[in-house]
């Protein structure tokens, strides 16, 4: 379980988050949504331990969430965070270095699953196959929590579907809790338990996505649309 | 993938629908083993968790069972089955009947509309 509490973060003058409480439960997966600045990215970089508080507390299954933390949570940032001149291969070799539980066997497959060439150096792959690879690192460590930080930003339809596809497959669904930022959220609405809505640093809303559907009569596109307000 | 789902009502009950469908065209048999949760969930698209919500709504409504380390099946009764097909035929009906009332068709006009349709569709068979 990870746990906000009174979290503010401050980046000079701007707030970023402002005295916000959340709660993530273990076995779910969670979206988290916002327009940008919202708020989302930082609430990420917490979790993994990568961007200190203010003030508040951030714990991920009872510890405190620093720089040790990445041993529990896997974090694929929106950013690309490949050397050019390694193979796929290499990167995977690399990243088991950095992380112990990371299986070999299920990069293997996952791999295979998104049709990856292990020869193919980084340079060389399409936007969307390196999209791909780091959903693979992401994918192949048997971790707690898994963040993923804008996975479909810039990729067609065809390579965010098997994105999908593989966190259908490869979650642990009863022992991980998986936590997705995203603007694209009717893509991955139907895999999510629960959304978490932030604006301006604070949360606005946190449902069940069949709640919402079932009370409201609204899907969370739907939701944003009317209460979202961009200024 | 998310086209799939229709933007109103829980995805749950969608699928709940589709295998109730499936049951009444036979594509599912009575007696038949659904797939495992985390199979249906990857093939549909869906988290795990609907699939579980949708498994525990057809069980309520007696539709498949439950056996205990073997999985989920559809149910052998008879009279279970012979009401769902019914009750799928009277929601269409429902649904006909209201859209022309709509249109402001009256009941009589409805059945000759409809006798007229079914009778080109057996003379075109002729």
């Amino acid at each position: 379980m990870i746990i906000f509490e009174r979290v503010t973060k401050k980046y000079g003058k701007d707030t970023a988050l402002d005295e916000v409480d959340f709660t993530f439960q273990q076995g779910k997966i969670y979206g988290l949504v916002g327009a940008n600045g919202s708020g989302k990215s930082t609430t990420l970089k917490m979790i993994a331990g990568l961007v200190q508080p203010t003030s508040g507390t951030v714990t991920v299954n009872g510890k405190k969430a620093n720089r040790k933390i990445a041993e529990d949570v896997s974090y694929l940032t929106e950013l690309d965070m490949f050397y050019e001149g390694f193979t796929v291969a290499d990167m995977i070799s690399y990243s088991a270095s950095q992380f112990e539980d990371l299986s070999l066997e299920t990069a293997e497959e996952l791999l295979r699953f998104m049709e990856l060439d292990k020869a193919k150096k980084i340079k060389e792959l399409s936007k969307g196959n390196r999209g791909r690879l780091k959903l693979v690192i992401s994918l192949s460590r048997k971790v707690p929590v898994l963040l993923l930080d804008e996975p479909f930003s810039g990729l067609d339809p065809m390579v965010r579907e098997s994105i999908v596809k593989g966190l259908l497959h490869y979650i642990d669904f009863e022992k991980q809790t998986v936590i997705i930022a995203t603007h694209e959220i009717a893509e991955i609405e139907p895999i999510l338990d629960d959304v978490v809505v932030i604006n301006k640093g604070g949360m606005i809303a946190h449902f069940h996505v069949d709640q919402l559907k079932e009370e409201q009569g609204l899907s969370v596109v739907e939701y944003m649309k009317k209460n979202i307000k961009h200024s | 993938m998310a086209d799939d789902y229709k933007q109103s009502g829980p995805i749950y009950m969608q699928i709940v629908d589709r295998i109730i469908r499936q049951i009444a065209r036979q594509d599912l048999k009575e007696g038949q083993k659904l797939p495992s949760v985390r199979e249906m969930a990857i093939d549909s698209g869906v988290n795990p968790n609907t699939i579980q919500r949708t498994y525990s709504e057809l069980e309520r409504m007696n539709i498949v069972e439950t056996r205990r380390g073997q999985g989920t099946f559809v149910t052998e009764k008879k009279e279970v089955l012979e009401e769902v097909k019914k009750k799928l035929q009277l929601e269409l009906v429902d649904r006909f009947v209201e859209s022309m009332k709509e249109l402001g068709i009256s009941e009589e006009e409805m059945m000759a509309e409809l006798k007229q349709h079914l009778n080109k569709g057996k003379e075109a068979e002729t």
